[in-house]
């Protein structure tokens, strides 16, 4: 069985809310929508205080190429446009709405009858995900519109989709494509026409027997697509490692992956596709899983974007009182959150509650070279080193040194015996180095 | 001829030739450097801090050697004292300056600024600052973390455990201005260290709006402007919900320290208030 070959660790998968249904999260009483809910420029506000809206009416317009939409997650009145705290306790722009009842917009289409032509034409169908304002859902929150139009001279061989959901914890896209494999299927396709592909490759990691099956069942039927089943390791999500796990091409270092001809997507934003194009519906709302040991309904929930997670807490069981760290998203690349007051975002895959025991973390000790976040690195690079120069600011070396490969995946810390605090390292120096490299290319 | 005699023509034929080499190549590549230089360099006080904005006392001697005026040329270690011996050297006028001092723009101690989450990452303020607002609900105080004890070369910033916020030596403080350039926050300025070390500063940087920022911490600026009317110097300005003390125009009144209701202006070494007891108390907040 295929999977990536340079690095890779294989954490616990502790996947307890697997098989658990798709619930419909109750409506907040209060959205907050955030206005950098993307990877680029904040969203514009084209409404304004006491106007009512329904859901799926444009909130904020993209600032720019590098930016998205936002649509209204619910109806009702937009009380306040100001600033809030983000996950990470800095102040961001956001639009607050308060809910009444659930009207939606008379264009989208809320019926569950699955339709399964489509018969726009490449540049319509991106332009109605742009339009819906769908972001990659997997975390990074990159324009979708934008990753679907390859630099000119590029052809797209392949569309991948990742269904590998590699980060434990997190059941929401194993879930959905128990539940949405059609709808899924219908939106490789839409992909598949937008930018001309002649391949789709679904891969699943091989611990969703269930998943591969049901799909591989359903995907005689369109042609083009593959599922194909992984060998579980992880960060086998990440772009890079999930291209080379499928196609057995490397990304060659600083490109992207269109060089070896590949598109990448996540499922959760295949089926927010499907919805965009098929039922004009925009992203407003998306599968979170609510998870952690001590959590007690753990589950897949159909949230709508701006519920805080305050809500969401009380839904799935109430806040657990031994609680010591909430993350957004999966262990190993989930943000802890700062306040429980923080809504949901378009990226988000996950809520998950650890325990002090499960999460804290142990006294940084000296190196002693083990080299064991070199074997764990996917991308091929020496964290150990990255620490230490970053330490001492050495920003052309740790440039030589490909610090801007990193993926962030986390890897060097969880496998570190002497539990050093690399990444947190990585991330400063990478920042530092990228912001070095933008200021040379614009003095150029 | 004689063996000996052979071996002293040969080597000193080769000697003189060389030497004469020498004398050439010396003379043809000579450098020549200002004598004074030597002289600048020595009249500096050699800590290569960096606090001058030059790489080193040497290149900081070199750009004092080639000015024509000091405006922009100060030795913040040295003073005004050192660069009106450089000037001297160079037979040219120092420009009179206050001696400064850094001064931490923070006043949010454990007891004032509850905290509402703890941090567990590395122990580096740079990378804090980069992962959250910080563990308190004031994005804009102290980390708590001595990135800029780690930065001062002369000793002179400790952290307070009590306070949890780092403290200033006055003694050993050169303000070379490695804290300012350290601190992510922001939170270090260099000030004029006032006649007798009085001084007057705004102890805070938080640019919340009033409610909020009292809610994150009881000592912190709420924008109400009551120092800016009182002040008969217009030494303060309000910008984003902070006020701002001017200390070139500060007279040093204390006027502003009596109205201040959070407590956020913070007086140094003046004798207590006398008379009038403001009755201030911190604001308990609830922690959860």
């Amino acid at each position: 069985m295929r999977t990536f070959t340079i690095g890779g660790i294989h954490p616990p998968g502790n996947k307890i809310s697997a098989g658990q249904p798709i619930h419909q999260m109750p409506l907040p009483q209060k959205a907050i929508i955030l206005l950098n809910q993307h990877f680029g420029k904040p969203a514009v506000p084209v409404v304004t205080k006491g106007e009512s809206v329904k859901v799926g009416q444009l909130l904020a317009k993209a600032d720019g190429v590098l930016s998205a939409n936002i649509h209204a997650p619910v109806s009702g009145t937009i009380s306040k446009i100001g600033e809030t705290q983000d996950a990470s306790g800095y102040k961001h722009h956001a639009v607050w709405i308060d809910v009444e009842d659930d009207i939606w917009m008379d264009s989208i289409d809320k019926s569950s009858e699955i339709i399964r032509t489509c018969s726009l034409e490449a540049p319509a169908i991106l332009e109605k995900i742009r339009e819906a304002g769908i972001v990659g859902m997997g975390g990074a929150t990159f324009p979708a519109h934008i990753k679907l139009t390859p630099p000119s001279g590029k052809k797209v061989e392949t569309i991948i989709v990742n269904g590998v959901e590699c980060e434990p914890y997190l059941t929401a896209d194993h879930q959905l494509m128990l539940e949405k494999g059609e709808e899924i299927l219908i939106g490789l396709t839409i992909l598949m026409k937008a930018v001309n592909a002649q391949k789709g490759i679904i891969g699943i990691e091989n611990n969703k027997q269930d998943a591969i099956a049901h799909l591989k069942k359903m995907a005689k039927d369109w042609p083009g697509i593959e599922i194909l089943p992984l060998k579980v390791q992880y960060p086998q999500g990440g772009e890079k490692q999930l291209i080379e796990a499928v196609t057995g091409r490397q990304v060659p270092s600083g490109a992207l992956p269109i060089e070896v001809g590949a598109i990448v997507q996540n499922i959760a934003t295949v089926y927010a596709v499907y919805e965009a194009v098929q039922k004009d519906k925009p992203l407003v709302e998306c599968v979170l899983t609510i998870t952690g040991k001590t959590v007690g309904k753990p589950g897949n929930y159909l949230t709508r974007i701006g519920t805080p997670f305050s809500e969401l807490m009380d839904f799935a069981g109430g806040f657990p009182e031994n609680a010591a760290k909430v993350i957004a998203g999966g262990p190993m690349m989930g943000k802890a959150l700062v306040s429980l007051s923080v809504p949901v975002t378009k990226g988000c895959s996950g809520l998950l509650i650890l325990t002090e025991a499960e999460t804290k973390r142990k006294k940084s000790q000296n190196c002693i070279r083990c080299a064991k976040c070199v074997k764990a690195c996917p991308m091929g690079l020496e964290p150990y080193l990255f620490m230490t120069l970053v330490e001492h600011a050495e920003w052309g070396k740790l440039e030589k040194e490909r610090i801007m490969d990193c993926i962030e995946c986390g890897c060097c810390t969880y496998s570190c015996p002497s539990t050093r605090p690399l990444l947190d390292y990585l991330k400063i120096g990478k920042a530092k180095v990228g912001s070095l490299i933008h200021a040379r290319n614009t003095k150029k | 001829m004689n063996l000996t005699l052979i071996a002293i023509i040969t080597l000193g034929s080769i000697g003189l030739f060389i030497s004469i080499l020498l004398y050439i190549t010396s003379q043809k590549f000579k450098v020549l450097e200002d004598p004074r230089l030597d002289d600048v360099e020595a009249a500096l006080p050699g800590a290569n801090c960096g606090g001058c904005g030059f790489a080193g006392c040497r290149n900081f001697a070199e750009a004092c050697v080639k000015t024509t005026n000091f405006e922009t040329l100060l030795c913040p270690v040295g003073g005004s004292d050192t660069m009106s011996k450089v000037a001297s050297i160079l037979g040219k006028e120092a420009i009179k300056t206050e001696p400064k001092i850094a001064v931490l723009r923070c006043n949010g101690s454990c007891a004032d600024r509850p905290r509402t989450s703890i941090y567990d990452g590395a122990a580096s303020c740079t990378i804090a600052n980069a992962t959250f607002g910080g563990d308190t609900g004031c994005s804009y105080g102290c980390l708590g973390l001595a990135d800029c004890v780690k930065a001062c070369i002369f000793g002179a910033l400790k952290m307070n455990e009590k306070t949890g916020l780092p403290e200033v030596d006055e003694a050993k403080c050169t303000s070379c201005g490695a804290c300012v350039k350290t601190c992510p926050k922001n939170l270090f300025e260099l000030r004029d260290k006032g006649p007798e070390s009085k001084r007057i500063f705004v102890n805070c940087m938080n640019r919340d709006k009033g409610a909020l920022a009292q809610k994150a911490c009881a000592v912190a600026c709420i924008g109400c402007g009551k120092c800016k009317k009182v002040c008969g110097y217009n030494a303060i300005h309000l910008a984003g919900n902070l006020a701002y003390i001017d200390f070139k125009a500060c007279q040093l009144c204390r006027q502003c320290v009596e109205v201040c209701p959070t407590k956020a202006i913070t007086e140094h070494s003046f004798p207590p208030l006398e008379s009038k007891d403001t009755k201030w108390v911190p604001q308990q907040i609830k922690t959860k």
